[in-house]
């Protein structure tokens, strides 16, 4: 019985967004929610015939096979079809012929899903809203699971989400790949989302590790997607999936119990996830064709160097050149911080300590966790400052107990 | 004993918001409610399922594809249970999923 539930939630986490994806190049994008509509209801009369009768022998298939059905119903009986449809397209009958073609082959899902990528990925329709459409649409979360991974309600999702598919209708935006010529730019902004879909999860502030985890293997799944199609399996595509290999090889040492995040350098490598690490250099090497390097290249060299545990003067040299290379295409505080990290290590304390002083980053906790390793038995009182500073800025009770970790410990140190 | 036919009316319900999760309990509802009902040796046949497919014939030779009812609601599945009375075939009913989103379950005895 257990295996049948877990069945159900797979089924709904694997077909989803492939259903969604054939239905709506049916129904055109601007009836998304017609082709949500049908994927849902397959999925309730599964669960009342599946609990009563058990598992059908091809659980896929039965899907589809009413899942297609109920489309050409809909063309067939609902209203709304000789209202709103209908006079932008063609005739009901040729509708039903094109819902009776309705194919789930699986070059049909893989062609449909790209499309639903290069669409929801549109630069027209960006917004905050992009993601959780791309959460919904591309990768079958719940409305309830993406309110939880943004820490917001389910009221603000609905309107985000409806404000979205308002877009693809204003935009007109339809499902197709775009024109040759258009690609490698439009390819940026589908990577883009994917990047920032894998960092919804990894930085999440969500205490869900397993839906953390899923968020971060579904933008892994979109990547791979685009490996499939030469067009979209660009250098950078596969400098973009090591990357996320890379990061996700530590999930499992990154947390300790209770959600709490455990630090690089705390971590324990047992866990680090050896076939995530080596599928990451593959598509590393993957990467290296070419003459372009992105900021994913530069972040996925970074990631493979924090993949090797052992500290060598010549890691640390070679993530100090990455940094200095990634901030000169993309500056961010963060990588300013961790480009600071990186010059400590390879040159020195004292030559950090003056870099550090320059950035005057004020209000961000970091800098000051950064200042204070920094002043450490250089200059002690400054130290505990920093620290002090440091607590008071932080957001989360996790941070402030890790900062008041390093206080105590200057304290000890100090009395003894 | 006599046989009644458990009819699940489901009525229009925002199951647009479900996740994985959702569908995932809503079947082990449905996989507990039968089990419960199978454990009291009342479950006569739970093997057929109604197609998605249908006609309805009008007066007039009209067939259409539907809509069955004219209200958003649907005729979802039904189970052939064993009980002395209708009463008790009723009591069977309780607590079948459909009443949790506010369908309904029509009970009818089976006459041969």
């Amino acid at each position: 019985m257990e295996k049948e539930h877990e069945s159900l939630k797979y089924l709904f986490k694997q077909e989803f967004s492939k259903m969604v994806a054939v239905i709506s190049k049916l129904f055109g994008l601007q009836h998304i929610e017609i082709a949500e509509d049908i994927v849902s209801e397959t999925f309730l009369l599964a669960s009342e015939t599946w609990g009563v009768k058990g598992l059908p022998p091809n659980p896929a298939a039965w899907l589809y096979t009413v899942a297609k059905q109920k489309a050409i119903h809909h063309f067939r009986r609902n209203k709304i079809f000789d209202k709103k449809v209908l006079p932008e397209i063609v005739a009901r009958q040729e509708l039903v012929d094109d819902a009776e073609a309705l194919s789930f082959s699986q070059e049909n899902i893989k062609d449909s899903q790209l499309q639903m990528l290069f669409a929801i990925c549109n630069p027209s329709i960006a917004s905050e809203a992009q993601i959780g459409l791309a959460l919904r649409i591309l990768c079958g979360f719940g409305i309830d699971e993406i309110a939880e991974a943004f820490l917001s309600n389910k009221e603000t999702i609905n309107k985000r989400l409806f404000r979205a598919k308002e877009k693809l209708r204003e935009e007109k935006i339809r499902m197709e790949l775009p024109p040759e010529n258009e690609i490698p730019q439009r390819l940026d902004n589908v990577l883009h989302i994917i990047y920032l879909l894998f960092s919804e999860g990894y930085y999440s502030q969500t205490q869900n590790q397993i839906l953390q985890q899923d968020l971060c293997l579904e933008a892994l799944r979109l990547g791979l997607m685009l490996t499939a199609y030469d067009k979209t399996n660009r250098p950078k595509t596969n400098a973009l999936i090591a990357l996320m290999c890379f990061h996700a090889s530590r999930f499992n040492a990154r947390q300790a119990g209770e959600g709490e995040v455990v630090l690089y350098e705390a971590q324990n490598e047992a866990l680090w996830d050896q076939a995530l690490i080596n599928q990451g250099i593959y598509f590393l090497q993957l990467s290296a064709e070419g003459n372009e390097i992105s900021s994913y290249h530069l972040e996925a060299r970074i990631a493979y160097w924090h993949c090797v545990k052992e500290d060598t003067p010549e890691k640390w040299e070679e993530i100090l050149q990455l940094y200095n290379a990634l901030l000169m295409i993309n500056y961010s505080p963060s990588v300013a911080l961790n480009r600071t990290f990186a010059l400590y290590k390879a040159n020195g304390q004292q030559e950090a300590l003056a870099e550090a002083e320059k950035l005057k980053l004020e209000n961000n906790h970091f800098y000051y966790v950064l200042l204070g390793e920094l002043y450490k038995n250089i200059d002690n009182d400054k130290a505990k400052a920093s620290f002090h500073r440091a607590w008071q800025l932080a957001k989360t009770d996790t941070e402030k107990q890790g900062i008041q970790v390093q206080i105590n410990r200057l304290t000890d140190e100090h009395t003894h | 004993m006599k046989e009644f036919l458990l009819l699940f009316r489901q009525s229009e319900y925002a199951y647009r918001e479900y996740s994985a999760e959702d569908f995932q309990s809503l079947m082990k509802k449905w996989q507990d409610w039968t089990g419960g009902i199978a454990a009291q040796g009342k479950l006569v046949s739970n093997g057929r399922r109604l197609s998605t497919e249908g006609k309805v014939l009008k007066a007039g030779g009209v067939i259409t594809d539907g809509p069955f009812v004219e209200i958003r609601e649907r005729l979802g599945g039904f189970l052939v249970v064993q009980a002395d009375t209708l009463e008790e075939a009723t009591t069977l009913a309780h607590g079948c999923p459909v009443l949790d989103s506010q369908g309904c379950v029509e009970v009818r005895e089976i006459v041969s």
